[in-house]
């Protein structure tokens, strides 16, 4: 069977199985035994491009895609606005098909990009150090407890309630395997000892809402514990830094830097910490330096930390990460910039607000928090937010997050730059409708 | 441009790079002072000057489609574009993972199909797609496998056998979950040496990690001995999936005995690598580990697809599903293929290895001087003897325009080079990579200080690492900020 990817012609087969000394191809697997060689695979038959395209174009039209739906929908995965030339650059093959780049003369592009990666995201979350990036919010969260427990000789890793629960399940799930448990803290801080590694808070937390970061730094300090901060990276183009409430690592889900929601993955875990951590840090990093000529060059250092070389004392077993994320990531904040990310962060967080106003004096819908927020808040209603979701879907919306597990009819909307005020108003009327 | 230029050479005060939308809302009051940042200092730089700073950077880089990149262990084979094209159909690109269940029923079957199609492939039972990359995969085999014996209350099961030729990710997973790491030798074949084995293989052992082939590139024979001894005395057999291109439609990991295999989507079914990620690293089970895999996973109840847990899952490995976008072209790589098609990839890779191997042996030391499967790895030594190393090698090779190999891994290998030309590349790009190697060992002879100082016509030369690990410079920073 002819197939595109696969180059050779029978008779370049046959040349090189002369070659070789061998009357087949099967000959070359004789040390597999004979009865596990050449067994049946039951697959589907083999389609064209032009088949499969078309059937895979069907299928995709059986899901409801945000090209088609308004979103109100977040909850750790934003639908921002993607600017063109950010897929357009990670598209270019030059990036999309080279590997991790061992061969620094060769792979400047991806070294150069990732030193502006990690360049950015420090300058983003206020932090000393980044690596290259890790595999999303929620791995980066798991592998930040895990460094704190090596540093600090601790085995407890405390976390506010309010971290969002799939990352309280991925940590759950790191954790397990080295015995460190999770002792539960509650948001006035109960529940922290001195035997914690670090205090994990979300910023803003899990339900949109602000924490007293002050007061978790303070808290963290008095008993010894490393101070980790999860952020939402467009946020910090109007809110302060973590790296202002002096964390000590900060995480973050980079999705929404330029990449679309691909049904949740892939995304890129952010990580970033003080400089003295740096040794403990997982993951790859990229450095600056100078070749034999003079001429400044990107390597990957800082290798003696990583499974290649340190196996069993490595201090995490990533190797392949989420690198054109990354890219898109690096793209986005450059084409957004100093002013592009805070008129973001102010559009989604007036735009937020407008909603959650308009939302609160519908009669019978209340905000269940009354914190500062800044795009996502947390609405008790006046029916179950299932019958409220499948209402806006019919009207063409994606509505919010049911949450009624824990709060009584409970729903968490996210509004960003890509509602426009016709979209909010119009959720607002199917809402007040209900 | 200069390609020493960094973003913030190329930032002006008052350049923007994106148009936005005014507001169209009332605005809001601000919330207070003190949680509001007083500076964002972020380049500014237009549009077109980001466009020919990022293209510049693109072509500084080598990939495969620049040219032959037999980067072994990698799988560096050739990314069709159409799959590209697939997996950024609005319907697959643009979901929400917490949309209702109805409204993405397509991409629930898209993964259920994978699931069978990767357990049909492996001859295993179950896949779970969670795992985010093959390490990511690994982490999920040996928490199953700590879960496993704790389940069975085997409490002692507190070791893991790792080969000496295995990747640096087996070792540093096992003790990410927690376990005590033995290295098992090789013997002179390049097998797994079973003497060893034998006397290692104790009630204190919870699994054998095996990759098959091996990273040496050989299909161990002795692999029903090996499972039959490690499970007679109550261990699990868990596969490293990362050398599965040499199988694919051939071979199942299921009937060698294996409990378990993590796979790379990101090398064995043809997802492009991006520069260093994104992967995705689906396990597949025997029936034994099915109740302990990751959640979740998909199943179809009536005509209904939803998501479930297992009933002992070892828990989530990420915030979503796993990496759905590699998914789908690992998917149209499956269908457009199908049996007869992923097993002429493997044939197709194991040629052309072997023809690699035959025509580079008398040039280079060959340590394992036996059929190879879809890579092959040969040893320096011959040139280092007169002062030429592997590295240099390596380096010269980017001058005659090749990625060069692998090198220095595996580590029980002298000076390795190791070669993994994957089934897509044609015998005359062989050839020329063939006589690349052949002059280069001439140059190793007559000419030794032509490659001591290779690469001579690459974008930089060689880079010194030794500062930058010593003084490390990691980042740019821009005036006004605290750090």
């Amino acid at each position: 069977m002819p197939l595109p990817y696969l180059p050779n012609t029978d008779a370049d087969r046959n040349a090189m199985l002369r070659e070789i000394g061998v009357s087949s191809a099967d000959e070359l697997f004789q040390d597999v035994p004979e009865e596990f060689r050449n067994v049946q695979f039951k697959l589907p038959p083999s389609l064209s491009e032009l088949e499969l395209k078309e059937e895979l174009r069907q299928l995709s039209r059986q899901n409801a895609s945000l090209d088609d739906y308004v979103c109100f929908l977040g909850a750790g995965y934003y639908k921002h606005f993607v600017p063109s030339v950010v897929g357009h650059i990670t598209s270019r093959s030059e990036f999309y098909t080279a590997y991790t780049p061992y061969q620094a003369e060769v792979s400047q592009g991806t070294l150069q990009a990732t030193y502006e990666y990690q360049s950015l995201v420090c300058q983003l979350t206020g932090m000393e150090v980044s690596n290259a990036g890790m595999y999303d919010g929620s791995t980066a969260a798991a592998e930040a407890a895990l460094m704190a427990c090596r540093i600090t000789r601790k085995n407890k890793v405390a976390m506010l309630s309010t971290v969002n629960p799939r990352y309280q399940s991925v940590i759950a799930t790191y954790a397990s395997g080295q015995s460190i448990s999770l002792p539960p803290v509650t948001p006035d801080l109960k529940g922290l000892s001195s035997d914690c590694a670090c205090l994990m808070v979300q910023q803003p937390n899990f339900f949109g809402y602000f924490e007293d970061l002050e007061a978790c730094a303070q808290q963290a300090r008095d008993i010894g514990a490393l101070l980790i901060i999860i952020v939402d990276p467009i946020s910090l183009g109007m809110f302060k830094p973590p790296g202002d409430y002096s964390a000590d690592i900060v995480i973050a889900e980079g999705q929404a830097l330029g990449n679309p929601l691909n049904f949740g993955g892939p995304g890129l875990g952010i990580f970033t910490c003080r400089k003295e951590y740096l040794r403990q840090m997982p993951g790859r990093i990229v450095g600056r330096t100078v070749d034999v000529a003079g001429r400044p060059g990107y390597v990957l250092t800082m290798a003696t930390r990583e499974q290649h070389i340190r196996r069993e004392r490595a201090t995490s077993n990533i190797c392949t990460n989420e690198a054109l994320v990354a890219l898109a990531a690096t793209v986005y904040l450059a084409v957004m910039g100093k002013s592009g990310l805070r008129q973001v962060a102010e559009l989604c967080y007036h735009k937020a607000h407008y909603a959650a106003n308009a939302i609160s004096k519908l009669k019978g819908y209340s905000l269940v928090f009354p914190q500062t927020f800044f795009k996502e808040f947390v609405v008790r209603c006046p029916v179950a937010p299932r019958q409220i979701n499948q209402a806006l879907f019919k009207e063409g919306i994606i509505g919010g997050l049911d949450l009624s597990h824990t709060i009584d009819n409970g729903i968490l909307f996210c509004v960003t730059e890509m509602n426009t005020k016709k979209d909010i108003d119009r959720l607002v009327t199917i809402l007040g409708s209900l | 441009m200069r390609h020493s230029y960094l973003l913030p050479n190329i930032s002006q005060p008052g350049k923007i790079g994106c148009s936005l939308p005014i507001l169209d809302v009332t605005p809001t009051e601000l919330p207070p002072k003190e949680l509001l940042r007083r500076e964002l200092e972020l380049p500014e730089v237009s549009e077109v000057e980001l466009v020919r700073y990022f293209t510049l950077l693109s072509r500084l880089n080598y990939g495969v489609d620049t040219g032959f990149y037999p980067l072994g262990s990698c799988t560096m084979k050739y990314n069709p574009k159409w799959h590209e094209v697939i997996a950024r159909f609005p319907g697959f690109a643009l979901l929400h993972p917490f949309q209702s269940i109805d409204s993405v029923q397509g991409a629930l079957q898209l993964m259920l199909d994978l699931q069978k199609y990767l357990a049909e492939i492996t001859g295993m039972n179950a896949t779970s797609l969670a795992p985010m990359a093959g390490a990511q995969g690994e982490l999920a085999s040996l928490l199953m496998v700590k879960a496993y014996h704790q389940a069975r209350v085997d409490k002692v099961r507190k070791k893991i056998l790792v080969p000496d030729s295995a990747h640096g990710t087996n070792p540093a997973t096992a003790a990410m979950c927690g376990f005590e790491v033995s290295t098992v030798p090789s013997n002179g074949e390049g097998n797994l040496d079973l003497k060893s084995l034998q006397s290692m293989m104790n009630e204190r052992v919870a699994a054998l990690t095996l990759t098959m082939p091996t990273t040496l590139g050989l299909f161990d024979p002795q692999i029903t001995q090996i499972s039959q001894l490690v499970h007679d005395r109550g261990g699990l057999l868990c596969g490293d999936g990362a050398n599965l291109n040499s199988l694919l439609g051939k071979v199942k990991f299921g009937d060698l005995g294996f409990d378990c295999v993590q796979l790379n989507l990101h090398k064995t079914f043809s997802t492009p690598h991006g520069g260093g990620g994104p992967g995705s690293g689906p396990v597949c089970v025997k029936s034994n580990l099915a109740d302990f895999l990751p959640s979740p996973l998909v199943a179809k109840n009536n005509k209904n697809y939803t998501f479930s847990s297992p009933a002992e899952s070892i828990g989530s490995l990420g915030a979503a599903y796993g990496n759905f976008g590699v998914m789908v072209k690992a998917y149209a790589y499956i269908r457009s293929l199908s049996a007869e098609g992923l097993k002429e990839v493997s044939e197709n890779a194991v040629i052309n290895a072997n023809y690699l191997k035959k025509k580079l042996k008398d040039y280079y030391h060959l340590p394992y001087d036996r059929t190879c499967m879809h890579e092959v790895v040969f040893s320096g030594k011959r040139q280092k003897a007169k002062g030429v190393t592997t590295l240099d090698i390596a380096k010269r090779l980017l001058d005659y325009g090749f990625h060069p190999p692998t090198i220095y891994f595996p580590l029980i290998v002298e000076e390795s080079l190791m070669i993994e030309p994957t089934e897509t590349e044609s015998k005359e790009t062989l050839d020329a990579f063939i006589n690349a190697m052949i002059e280069i060992a001439r140059e190793a002879e007559e000419n030794p200080e032509v490659l001591h100082t290779a690469p001579h016509n690459t974008p930089v030369r060689r880079l010194d690492e030794a500062t930058a690990a010593r003084k490390p410079d990691l980042r740019w920073k821009m005036k006004g900020t605290g750090c």
